[in-house]
């Protein structure tokens, strides 16, 4: 139920994401979800890819900093409470999440959340315990 | 503790001033009579040695710099004919044009005079068997040991620099019990023995006296422990003499100026001024005795301190501490002296992050800022924005303990900060546009 996804460290500086997106395009890499943190002085990217393995290859040649992490991807109903109801399921088990993001699927109609834990076995364990539809790897992908 | 010239290393303070004073004003005769140059800038300076009638007179006279010698290129600061010049010597010229420095007949026995005074501090005498790994050519630190180890009566195996697996076959077979080289390369044969499986029992070393560059005393734990000896350090410069000027004895805490031959100064590099004794400053040398090229308030650009209490050993000469820096790295930042060194050693010592960074100061309104950029690397990148400002407050808070003034960081790109084959780029000072 693991779903990788590439963090990029990046210094905030006007061009450096189109350097990133130029090097995907060109190895035709598409993008499945997205999300910037930042600060003032520099940002983590964060990418889910349709091609994670050749992606971080061509990241690292190209000299960037990575780092490959598992995240979990939630899908949620699109109506008004849908992603109130999973976040109960975190409250209840006083489970924290370290991040989110979001994105919206367009085969099924329902929205994706990607959710960073430190005790991802356990989210796993609890998110299907109270019927929650996870993605594999490969189904978020191929989206 | 072995001493090898009592008469002139035990000196009763009193006698040893006299002996300056009268020194002094023969070498500034000599000075200004025989280098057009000290006569061009006692002229210009309108003081003449006449002036001088004391050793406190000395801060009247104008400095001389490294600019000043490689103007010299190659005999303008000689001040005897070269036919009375019997060794030359040279810097690398790494940072320039090269320096050049003769020595007389007289010049090369006042050397090995202070070779075997730094030896025997270091624990030398002439049963010992002295392997020199230091270059023997135009670097003064070949040349230099070399005589001083023969004047002493000891054996000198002269195998220079270079070639680790003969100078370990040699330490062995030779039976060498003192070893002559930079800190750096003693740590290195450290472990080139400890590689070629040689106990340290097959050897017979007793003694190190390492110099030519800046150690710790973390090194000098290291290199003590790892091949068993007792290691001490020496200081010199080319322009002034080359090893010699300064050397540790057994108290390893300061090393004591060879004050007949030379008078040490320090002062605040901004303004020139003298500043009291133990103040932290630059080391300015002046020679007494050298005939080819006297040198009159010498910028050393080491950042050093003098420490005037007679030491354990009985020697009467001042000691100065191992050189902090040099003033050509040093920035001051609110009033304290900084040395990218010190931010450097922090970033050694931090598991997390590669000794890549640059410095950038800048003056906000009227206090100065200092920015440190510090390399991310793939052991430290988090994805997690928490843990990132975890390592960034790790990093500067050691860093703020450090230097004594606070400083931003700010974490770059592996590979942004310029790479330079010689001397890194370390510090962009903005406020000297201003």
């Amino acid at each position: 139920m693991h779903v990788k996804q590439i963090s990029i460290f990046m210094e905030n500086r006007a061009g450096r994401l189109e350097e990133i997106t130029s090097v995907l395009a060109k190895e035709n890499i598409n993008i499945r979800a997205i999300s910037l943190a930042d600060t003032s002085d520099f940002g983590i990217l964060r990418l889910i890819v349709n091609k994670p393995v050749d992606a971080v290859e061509i990241l690292r040649k190209e000299g960037f900093t990575i780092r490959e992490n598992e995240v979990i991807a939630c899908v949620i109903e699109d109506r008004p409470g849908g992603l109130h109801s999973m976040l109960e399921l975190f409250a209840k088990s006083e489970l924290s999440i370290e991040y989110m993001y979001g994105f919206f699927e367009r085969h099924t109609d329902k929205a994706v959340m990607i959710i960073r834990v430190n005790d991802p076995a356990r989210a796993i364990k609890i998110l299907l315990d109270g019927g929650v539809e996870l993605l594999r790897g490969e189904q978020v992908y191929s989206l | 503790m072995l001493i090898w010239n009592k008469t002139a290393e035990t000196m009763p303070r009193e006698a040893l001033i006299k002996l300056q004073k009268q020194r002094l004003l023969s070498i500034l005769e000599h000075a200004y009579s025989n280098v057009p140059f000290y006569k061009a800038v006692f002229d210009e300076n309108k003081i003449s040695h006449k002036d001088i009638n004391s050793l406190d007179d000395l801060k009247e006279l104008p400095f001389t710099t490294k600019a000043d010698m490689q103007a010299s290129y190659p005999y303008n600061m000689f001040a005897i004919p070269l036919d009375k010049v019997v060794r030359i010597h040279s810097s690398s010229g790494t940072t320039g044009k090269p320096t050049v420095v003769g020595y007389s007949r007289k010049d090369l026995d006042n050397w090995s005079e202070l070779i075997a005074r730094l030896l025997t501090a270091g624990g030398v005498t002439q049963k010992d068997i002295v392997q020199i790994a230091f270059g023997y050519g135009l670097f003064t630190g070949g040349f230099g040991l070399h005589y001083g180890v023969e004047k002493i009566g000891a054996a000198v195996v002269p195998v220079s620099s270079g070639n680790t697996e003969r100078q370990l076959m040699i330490m062995r077979d030779f039976k060498t019990t003192a070893l002559v080289c930079t800190p750096s390369y003693a740590l290195y044969l450290a472990e080139a023995i400890n590689e070629a499986n040689i106990s340290p029992d097959d050897l017979y070393l007793r003694v190190g006296m390492f110099g030519a560059e800046p150690w710790t005393e973390g090194m000098r734990s290291e290199i003590e422990r790892r091949l068993g000896i007792s290691a001490t350090d020496n200081y010199g410069l080319s322009e002034v003499m080359g090893p010699g000027v300064s050397m540790e004895c057994q108290c390893k805490h300061g090393m004591h100026i060879n004050e007949d031959h030379f008078i040490a100064e320090i002062i605040n590099p901004d303004t020139g001024e003298v500043l009291p004794h133990g103040s932290v400053g630059e080391l300015v040398l002046t020679t007494l005795t050298k005939e080819a090229i006297p040198v009159i308030r010498y910028r050393t650009r080491d950042i050093a301190s003098l420490i005037e209490e007679q030491c354990e050993c009985g020697r009467t000469f001042t000691r100065m501490t191992k050189p902090q820096g040099r003033t050509d790295d040093m920035l001051i930042i609110r009033g304290v002296n900084v040395f990218p060194s010190q931010i450097e050693t922090v970033l050694i010592e931090m598991e997390e992050t590669d000794p890549h960074y640059q410095l950038v100061v800048s003056r906000e309104g009227a206090l100065d800022e200092l920015e440190i950029r510090v390399e991310v690397n793939e052991a430290f990148f988090s994805d997690e924005m928490r843990q990132m400002r975890e390592i960034e407050e790790k990093i500067r808070q050691k860093i703020r303990d450090a230097l004594g003034v606070s400083a931003k960081l700010k974490l770059v790109e592996p590979k942004s900060i310029e790479r330079s084959t010689g001397k890194a780029k370390r510090v962009i000072d903005l406020r000297k546009k201003n």
